[in-house]
């Protein structure tokens, strides 16, 4: 008979993706035992291992790279620094409420760490999770199983697609389509104003010979054994059209990996679904830490390794006993916000990673006030110089928050 | 193409058929069963409800009363031999109004009638306890505790796999297009060649009434009903421990809630009267239709992501009972009509027509040289799936390789399924034999993967 090994590192951080890595390449060496990184997936490195482009590593490592040599160099650091990293190892549930349970080639293992920290950020939600009626052909696809498919497999997807979003993600699906040979119609939005940066959306029209067609939803999906269209509606006016094309990817409408922690009990924001965190990552429950886009799904990779490694001193205070549980005050937020993370704030505590908070908003706002307010009082009010903006995070500074009265009870954040 | 002359032809490779295909392959005679599509359970089979009924609501004195309360003692002992998962978590039928609460008594008499005695009436306070998540309105309810769910695609594959062990040719897209009856022998005309038997067993299902019109007869007009149906994510799965069944009505059972083999909760199904047999879409009526009744069935549901969504076709008809009868004269069987409690009855179904056929003049002694039925991979979230069987991946490390993170289905599974005795015919015939993509995530990390260790797997097969 065969039983599951027992590994009891000292830290155990699931996923190996920007913000595990970079927790893991800082925790390396200082934390007084063995610092073990676990991921499902064949290689480390997380999803920038499958964005083909451009456009990593500018916040973090100041350099302009493509997402695979971006995950490679955060491979490499976490290991020269000592970390162990496992791949092919899927946690697929808690043996008891101290222990992960995986499954490895090698057999099963326990995993029971002093600290855990999940990093397993978030995935898009697909057609079905939408509910987006109609047939269920050939060609229907999220941007992670096309990059995987493209960058991956070097397989040929289509020849005319759709995508549905028009955010940062949907244009880096709309790249990997070009450069499979595959031609995107058109963008279909929601919104009425862009989601993406203008400089994407205007010369991308151009360049990628498409559009972008806004006020409009996805209703149903036409085709046999392969999509033979998309059915749009436009929302302003009520009027559908069906577009033709033989593929269709649905982008963004990001959701976190939260499985996990869920199961364990950790308290989740009911709007993002991601666990209620700290300034600095601690869930509800001792000892779990979260950081990444598990929290706020989601922010670009740069983004969130520079949480990652904010995370890690963290952990190194709780290993030590030198963290002391301070009172935090929870935040709640008013439309057009969907959600922030970290949903507390602790006075005179640490800050959030680069001293800001992620939000989520339903509708663009060019020139945003943030009103910060307590019991009635308004704590602070400034207007911003970066819009906020649907599909991408919009980033509140810390700062704001920094005459919060510790006893004055929950902070209400909204914008105008 | 076959240019064999088999001794039984059986149309349809669907739950009915391959039940039939199995227990007359256990005799000396040489049969083929033949389908229109490129896998087993292509038709009604592949979208049901996936309940093991225990036939306490059906018609009194129908030949469908009958078979279904046979067919859940055989499907039970069938599934225990071959290890296809079935939970018993009984059902509730619930009342939500004084009308639906006075018939209790009376399906309960029925229940009675069919031979089901274990059904008892309960009061709202004891339905709430049962099931704390149903929302308000609740008048009482009726316990079925024999009603379980099933892997109900497992079914039809163990089935199939065991009728082509016992000798079976089966012959994947072999649509039926006209038949002619010989002296001794009937030809039948498909798209890829004929073929040829003495007797014809018509259990097409959605296509039987077309086949029957084919043998001169006019009795059944089969239609579609379509179903359709709402999978909520394994995470919704504390809320629903038993199956929540409505009062019945004339378009059949009702909107249901229902945990899943696999660990979800099943919302549905629709009820749509069709013209096109082959409509298997979705549709925003159908998705309003659910969420409307889930918000008051349970809903707490309803604040859960929806992992995948499907749409069935039933095979109504204009008659009121299943329709299984012998034309000696022509060799010609028909089994039609069976709604969905066929998944239940199909192998009293096979049964009962191998009863029929005593004064054929076919041989139907049973071998004994017969193989022992095939034993079924774990599909069910309650079996020991291969990721979580140590002794499995000490033995094979493919088993701890797992390629589907949702619903952690390993390397190994897909190799076994693709070398398994029915292959897949499609990706979607893999995920039907493995779970795989099935998940939460829809193939967003894992349909690369899965797709292309499919090609590279047949591919290999195959040279």
């Amino acid at each position: 008979m065969s039983e599951p090994k027992l590994l009891t590192p000292k830290v155990a951080i699931i996923g190996a993706g920007p913000a595990g890595l970079s927790a893991a390449k800082k925790l390396a060496g200082r934390s007084g035992g063995e610092v073990l990184v676990v991921d499902r997936e064949k290689e480390a490195g997380g999803i920038p291992r499958h964005a083909d482009h451009l456009g990593y590593g500018i916040r973090d490592r100041k350099r302009f790279m493509s997402g695979p040599a971006y995950a490679r160099a955060l491979v490499a650091e976490a290991r020269n620094a000592g970390a162990t990293i496992m791949t092919r190892t899927m946690v697929t549930g808690w043996a008891d409420d101290k222990t992960l349970v995986a499954t490895t080639p090698h057999g099963r293992v326990l995993i029971r760490p002093e600290v855990f920290c999940f990093a397993t950020g978030a995935r898009e939600r697909p057609r079905t999770a939408r509910m987006i009626p109609g047939t269920r052909p050939d060609g229907i696809l999220t941007t992670g199983q096309l990059q995987n498919r493209v960058h991956l497999n070097h397989d040929a997807v289509g020849t005319k697609a759709v995508v549905v979003g028009a955010e940062l993600v949907s244009w880096s699906a709309v790249m990997t389509l070009a450069e499979s040979g595959c031609r995107t119609i058109a963008l279909v939005s929601e919104y009425d104003k862009p989601e993406s940066y203008g400089l994407f959306t205007g010369p991308g029209q151009l360049w990628f010979r498409t559009r972008v067609t806004r006020n409009a939803k996805v209703v149903r999906i036409h085709g046999k054994e392969r999509v033979s269209g998309v059915e749009i509606e436009h929302t302003t006016s009520g009027s559908r059209e069906i577009i033709e094309c033989d593929t269709v990817v649905f982008t963004g409408s990001w959701i976190p990996d939260n499985e996990l922690l869920r199961m364990a009990g950790v308290t989740l924001d009911p709007a993002s679904r991601s666990p209620v965190v700290d300034a600095v990552g601690a869930t509800s429950k001792p000892g779990i830490f979260a950081v990444g886009n598990l929290n706020h799904p989601v922010e670009t990779a740069d983004v969130v390794a520079l949480e990652g490694e904010n995370v890690a001193d963290r952990i190194l205070e709780h290993l030590r006993g030198t963290s002391s549980p301070m009172e935090a005050v929870a935040i709640t937020v008013d439309d057009p916000i969907a959600w922030i993370s970290p949903s507390t704030y602790t006075p005179r505590g640490p800050r959030p990673a680069r001293g800001r908070f992620v939000a989520w908003v339903d509708r663009l706002i060019t020139r945003p006030i943030v009103t910060v307010r307590q019991g009635g009082r308004v704590v602070a009010s400034k207007r911003l110089w970066w819009p906020a903006a649907p599909g991408r995070a919009f980033r509140i500074p810390s700062s704001l928050l920094q005459n919060v009265d510790p006893t004055g009870g929950d902070v209400r954040i909204s914008i105008g | 193409m076959s240019r064999k002359l088999f001794d039984i032809a059986v149309i349809g490779a669907g739950v009915v058929g391959a039940a039939i295909a199995r227990d007359l392959a256990g005799t000396s005679n040489s049969v083929v069963m033949l389908d229109a599509k490129n896998d087993i359970g292509e038709g009604t089979t592949k979208a049901n409800t996936a309940i093991l009924h225990t036939g306490f609501d059906a018609k009194p004195g129908t030949l469908e009363a009958q078979l279904v309360a046979r067919g859940y003692h055989l499907l039970r002992q069938y599934c225990e031999r071959t290890r296809i998962g079935v939970r018993f978590t009984g059902a509730v039928l619930v009342a939500w109004d004084d009308e639906q609460a006075q018939s209790l008594p009376s399906l309960q008499a029925r229940a009675v009638e069919n031979g089901y005695e274990q059904t008892e009436v309960i009061p709202s306070e004891e339905v709430y306890a049962q099931i704390p998540s149903l929302g308000p309105g609740v008048t009482g309810g009726l316990t079925v505790p024999g009603e379980a769910v099933i892997d109900a695609w497992s079914v039809p594959l163990a089935l199939a796999t065991e009728a082509v062990e016992r000798g079976t040719t089966f012959l994947r897209e072999h649509r039926v297009t006209g038949v002619d009856v010989g002296d001794e022998y009937t030809t039948m005309h498909t798209d890829r060649g004929d073929v040829t038997a003495r007797w014809v067993i018509n259990a097409a299902g959605l296509g039987a009434d077309a086949i029957d019109v084919m043998f001169g007869f006019d009795r059944i007009k089969v239609h579609p009903r379509k179903g359709e149906l709402l999978v909520y994510d394994k995470l919704a799965a504390p809320l629903v421990n038993k199956i929540v069944l409505a009062a019945p009505s004339k378009l059949g059972k009702g909107v249901l809630i229902s945990p899943t083999i696999f660990g979800n909760v099943m919302l549905g199904p629709t009820a749509d009267d069709m013209e096109d047999k082959s409509d298997t879409s979705t549709t925003e009526d159908g998705f309003e239709f659910l969420l409307d009744k889930g918000r008051r069935i349970m809903p707490a549901l309803l604040a859960e992501e929806v992992t995948a969504s499907y749409a069935g076709l039933r095979a109504a008809h204009n008659l009121s009972d299943y329709l299984i009868e012998v034309d000696a004269d022509q060799r010609y069987v028909i089994a039609a009509g069976i709604r969905s409690t066929g998944l239940t009855s199909a192998p009293a179904v096979a049964e009962y027509l191998v009863g029929l056929l005593a004064d054929s003049g076919l041989d139907l002694t049973p071998r004994n040289d017969l193989p022992e039925p095939p034993i079924m991979p774990p599909l069910g979230e309650y079996q020991v799936r291969p990721f979580a069987d140590d002794d499995l991946i000490a033995a094979d490390p493919a088993y701890g390789e797992v390629v589907c993170f949702c619903e952690r289905v390993t390397r190994g599974e897909i190799r076994d399924a693709i070398a398994s005795t029915i292959p897949p015919g499609s990706l979607q015939g893999l995920r039907r034999r493995t779970r795989a993509m099935n998940g939460r995530c829809q193939a967003f990390f894992c349909g690369a993967e899965v797709k292309k260790l499919y090609e590279n797997l047949k591919e290999s097969g195959n040279e």
